[in-house]
């Protein structure tokens, strides 16, 4: 099948006020196929969020292009003028929810205003009463309680509900891709849930074709992705399927990451959780050799000196020479 | 004050918003204590008064009816907030809206020292604020002269429980502080904290939906629903053998990498 969205090492700048070049992603490669749903789990600020803003085609300074490419269905939409990704990539073919979504709605407009404005920009001449059909037919397809909801202010709703609203209207123009940033993490368990819930609806209702799903909350990837991306410094460090990537991490740091996890499990608590020492490298400078070199349990002494690619180990694939 | 004082101490603790119909009762008869040096987390679905509690304990919300005792006395009389803040600390659920966007990071951490009776010699703040961001897995250096927006979510949270390394308060009030952090840094952070907290004597109260982090690091957990604390116990007996169903519901729903949990259709 081809790919929906195809990654090509793309390459990510911000240039600060003072004149400095943070390279928060570097030579990130994947492909989304149709149908799926790839996690990305990693250290917090590794350049998730920003790969993000690649995918989405939202290069604005500070933000630039450095090299490579992100293309949907064949289309390479970061060489698109900003105007044309507006008309006719964000909402259609690929739709964010970002990082912090819950106080993204305007707080003095009711739900149906904002859900009314979001068909109107892309369809000026809309009859007004059909759009209304139109929302109603769809929040109540997606399992939300439509006249209720619709008549609502942001401020009204719990988080829980406002999330889901948000990814409600982020979805209106059936886009091909959703982008998820961290949807649920600050929400209960609860809530947590329908969110998941919704997201899984959207896809199973043929709504939306594919999903990226970011997330630290590591058991939550397990459920919800299909394959999972780990990154570190800007980089994807292993790539491989759920299974793989959770119960048998080949790359150091991945293993680094499982072994973290906490639960409320029987017999947890007298298990300590590792937490790996030291910070990640300074994407402000340049780096050479293993990224993860001074931080690896395992690092030997040839990993400093030596630049590390993806390779594939045990069917998955794997930035790390020693890993078997 | 005699040596078992707890910390806390609440009696029918009721904190009502609006009239008549509209009428919201967040947190609704709570008794409870909490010991000097104890670790108490406060678990329940969004909305049922986890953060309303916690703005009382913090002397930002006053009780509507019933009493809240800190060391022995009503908060309300200890004196003026400012001694009070000194004491008793807090680290926000929102880390995007805490840190003023228009100043620098380190301008910030820096003015956390006013808060201090006495305002420690320059070099020394400066060692405090280093070794604060060391701690929480920051660099210091690629700080510098950085605004909060040039940080990332996580980064940012990491940042105000930086501040807490700085104040190092006798009573902290973390509400979600680690929603954003991922898991290893959130491993750091929480080794950190006990080290300080063994060093300080602090006592510290999570507000938190995160079960996982409640059961690693609490001597006790309160379970909160619809502002009323239906149980509190040991993290053992509250997840091992809960008695009210909403505590069963909250743990049911936590997603574990051993049992299913949502699955698509
Ligand atoms: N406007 C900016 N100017 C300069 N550097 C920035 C800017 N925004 C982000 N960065 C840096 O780029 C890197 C990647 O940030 P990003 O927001 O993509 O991280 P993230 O993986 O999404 O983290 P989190 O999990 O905490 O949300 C970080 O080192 C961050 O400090
Ligand atoms: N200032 C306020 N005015 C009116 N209602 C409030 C106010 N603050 C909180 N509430 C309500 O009190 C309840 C508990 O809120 P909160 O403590 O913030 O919940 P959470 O457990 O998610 O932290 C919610 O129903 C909330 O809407
Ligand atoms: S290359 Fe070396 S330092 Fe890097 S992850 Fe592998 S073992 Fe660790
Ligand atoms: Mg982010
Ligand atoms: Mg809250």
């Amino acid at each position: 099948m081809a790919a929906i969205l195809e990654v090509d090492d793309l390459r990510l700048h911000y240039l600060t006020r003072l004149g400095k070049r943070v390279q928060a992603v570097d030579g990130v490669s994947f492909q989304l196929q149709p149908g799926e749903i790839l996690g990305i789990a990693g250290e917090s600020g590794c350049g998730k969020t920003t790969l993000v803003s690649g995918l989405m085609g939202l290069l604005m300074p500070p933000l630039h292009l450095t090299s490579g490419a992100v293309r949907i269905a064949g289309r390479d939409i970061l060489r698109l003028p900003p105007a044309e990704v507006r008309r006719s990539v964000l909402g259609r073919d690929i739709a964010m929810i970002p990082q912090g979504a819950l106080n993204s709605l305007n707080p003095t407009r009711k739900v149906r205003d904002l859900a009314t404005d979001v068909i109107l920009a892309h369809d000026e001449g809309a009859d007004r009463r059909a759009i209304q059909d139109r929302l109603r037919e769809r929040f109540t397809r997606i399992g939300l309680e439509a006249d209720a909801v619709l008549n609502a202010y942001p401020v009204q709703l719990p988080a829980g509900m406002k999330q889901r609203v948000v990814i409600g209207i982020s979805t209106l123009l059936n886009p091909r891709i959703v982008i998820a940033d961290e949807p649920s993490s600050a929400l209960d368990v609860s809530s947590q849930k329908a969110v998941i819930q919704l997201l899984f609806n959207l896809l199973d209702e043929g709504i939306v074709s594919s999903m990226v799903f970011i997330t630290h909350e590591l058991p939550l990837l397990r459920h919800v992705a299909g394959r999972i991306a780990v990154m570190y410094a800007g980089q994807i460090v292993e790539i491989g399927t759920t299974e793989q990537v959770i119960f048998d991490g080949r790359q150091p740091y991945t293993r680094a990451l499982m072994g973290s996890m906490l639960s409320a499990e029987p017999g947890q608590k007298s298990r300590k959780p590792v937490a790996i020492e030291g910070a990640p490298p300074n994407l402000g400078e340049p780096i050479s050799g293993c990224r993860f070199a001074v931080r690896c349990p395992v690092a030997q002494s040839d990993c400093a000196q030596r630049e590390q690619v993806l390779r594939e180990v045990a069917g998955r694939h794997v930035r790390c020479h020693h890993a078997r | 004050m005699p040596a078992d004082t707890p910390c806390f101490e609440a009696r029918n603790l009721t904190r009502a918003f609006g009239h008549g119909a509209r009428r919201k009762v967040a947190v609704d008869d709570a008794t409870f204590t909490i010991a000097e040096r104890e670790i108490v987390s406060l678990v329940g679905q969004s909305g049922c008064g986890k953060s309303v509690l916690a703005k009382l304990l913090l002397r930002l919300e006053k009780p509507s009816s019933g009493e809240l005792l800190y060391q022995g006395r009503p908060i309300a009389e200890s004196g003026d907030p400012r001694a009070y803040w000194r004491h008793v600390q807090a680290v926000f659920q929102d880390p995007y809206a805490a840190f003023n966007q228009f100043f620098t990071i380190r301008a910030q951490l820096k003015a956390c020292f006013r808060l201090f009776d006495q305002r420690p010699p320059e070099r020394e703040m400066e060692d405090r604020i280093d070794q604060a961001l060391l701690a929480v897995n920051l660099r210091p250096r690629e700080l510098d002269g950085k605004y909060p927006f040039e940080l990332s979510g996580g980064q940012m949270q990491r940042l105000l429980l930086a501040r807490i390394f700085i104040l190092r308060p006798r009573v902290l009030i973390a509400d979600e502080p680690t929603s954003m952090v991922d898991a290893c840094s959130r491993a750091g952070i929480l080794e950190y904290l006990m080290k300080l907290k063994q060093e300080l004597s602090m006592t510290i109260v999570f507000v938190t939906h995160d079960i996982g982090l409640a059961y690693y690091v609490s001597d006790r957990l309160f379970i909160l629903h619809e502002g009323r604390i239906v149980e509190q116990g040991t993290p053992d007996d509250v997840t091992q053998r809960p008695t009210s169903p909403f505590t069963r519901q909250l743990l049911d729903d936590i997603p574990s990498v051993h049992r299913p949990w949502v699955t698509r259709a």
